[in-house]
């Protein structure tokens, strides 16, 4: 198990000033938020199990950058179909983490079903080309390099432990703050498909 | 009107980002989109999914296009109140009208949403056109500017065997 805080800071620590970085409602939205709060970075307030298809829509917006998905098992599972989606449109410039602590813990940490279900089975099956699953930071550390030598999509996940960071704040910005400084960041170098 | 002539009509205001979930609505012209090298289209497996991925077009400085049946509306409140109308990302929906008149026409499964689809955009708040051949252009570009002007949302509903 892994601080899921700890993963993201893993995460983050890899992200270039041009890379996106998206992340899900509730406590990742936040952590991430935390840890490295950037322009590029898309903070989903809402709309749980959408970011993954938002992410698959901005890589191949932009080929040419590196799209990262931060998302929960909650809202991984939600959206269970867009995994082979993903695979099917097979962006290389995708990054997806899973960040699995078995539980809806925005909400309380009632248990999800992922105890029981291997989300990076069903990423392998659905066809990504890239399927790592890390339970300690080492572990995470390598499946990240190994991303930075294969075209992706990528898919990593990361059994993440409960650990709440106690009086987190909120996202400060107003959604359409949210929006734009993402399309901001996102028009500044890059080319549109 | 032919499937030519109404992609050519959508094209030519630069859309050419569409994902979505079939519908016999369109008929040929969904076949002939899959098909045209000027549109990149994802085949979505949900119609929320569609949303999320022809958003990202708005990003790029376009309008991406979600085309859909009206049955796959209650996939969409959610991303349309919690995402695009609350970012205020634009999306253009293309919604083929299933059951429009309400029973006897079409299926039962139809009749229901045939009857509630313009209701469910007036609660919402999502613009929206009815497609008339005759007029198509003019209607899709009253439909363009609100959804440009506004940064919203819009839907251009398409009833059967408008497109052929």
């Amino acid at each position: 198990m892994i601080d899921r805080y700890r993963a993201i800071q893993a995460v983050l620590e890899r992200v270039d000033p041009d890379d996106l970085v998206l992340s899900t409602t509730g406590m990742i939205s936040r952590e991430v938020f935390v840890t490295n709060d950037r322009p590029g970075n898309f903070y989903m307030l809402g709309s749980m199990g959408l970011l993954s298809s938002f992410g698959l829509g901005l890589a191949l917006q932009f080929p040419d950058k590196r799209v990262f998905i931060l998302e929960g098992d909650g809202s991984a599972l939600m959206s269970l179909g867009t995994l082979p989606l993903i695979a099917t449109e097979s962006p290389t410039n995708l990054f997806h983490v899973i960040l699995d602590n078995e539980a809806y813990e925005s909400t309380g940490a009632q248990p999800s079903i992922s105890s029981k279900v291997d989300l990076d089975e069903i990423a392998k099956s659905s066809g990504y080309p890239q399927v790592a699953k890390a339970e300690d930071l080492e572990t995470l550390e390598a499946a990240l390099s190994d991303c930075d030598n294969n075209f992706g999509p990528h898919l990593i996940l990361v059994k993440a432990g409960i650990a709440p960071i106690e009086g987190i704040p909120r996202i400060p910005y107003p959604p359409t703050e949210i929006r734009d400084r993402f399309k901001n960041q996102v028009l500044q170098g890059g080319t549109g498909a | 009107m032919d499937s030519a002539a109404f992609w050519s009509v959508l094209k030519s205001r630069g859309l050419n980002f569409f994902s979505g979930v079939p519908d016999s609505t369109f008929g040929e012209a969904y076949n002939f989109m899959v098909r045209d090298p000027e549109i990149r289209y994802v085949p979505a497996v949900r119609e929320d999914v569609a949303l999320g991925v022809a958003s990202a077009a708005y990003f790029a400085g376009g309008l991406g296009g979600v085309i859909m049946q009206n049955s796959g509306i209650g996939n969409i409140v959610n991303p349309l109140t919690s995402f695009s109308l609350m970012y205020k990302i634009p999306v253009l929906l293309v919604v083929g009208w299933r059951g429009y008149g309400g029973p006897p026409n079409d299926a039962p499964e139809h009749w229901i949403m045939g009857v509630k689809t313009p209701e469910i955009f007036d609660l919402l708040e999502v613009p929206y056109q009815i497609m008339e051949p005759v007029s198509l252009e003019s209607d899709l570009d009253v439909l363009l500017a609100r959804i440009k002007n506004e940064s919203v949302p819009g839907a251009f509903i398409v009833r059967s065997g408008m497109i052929s």
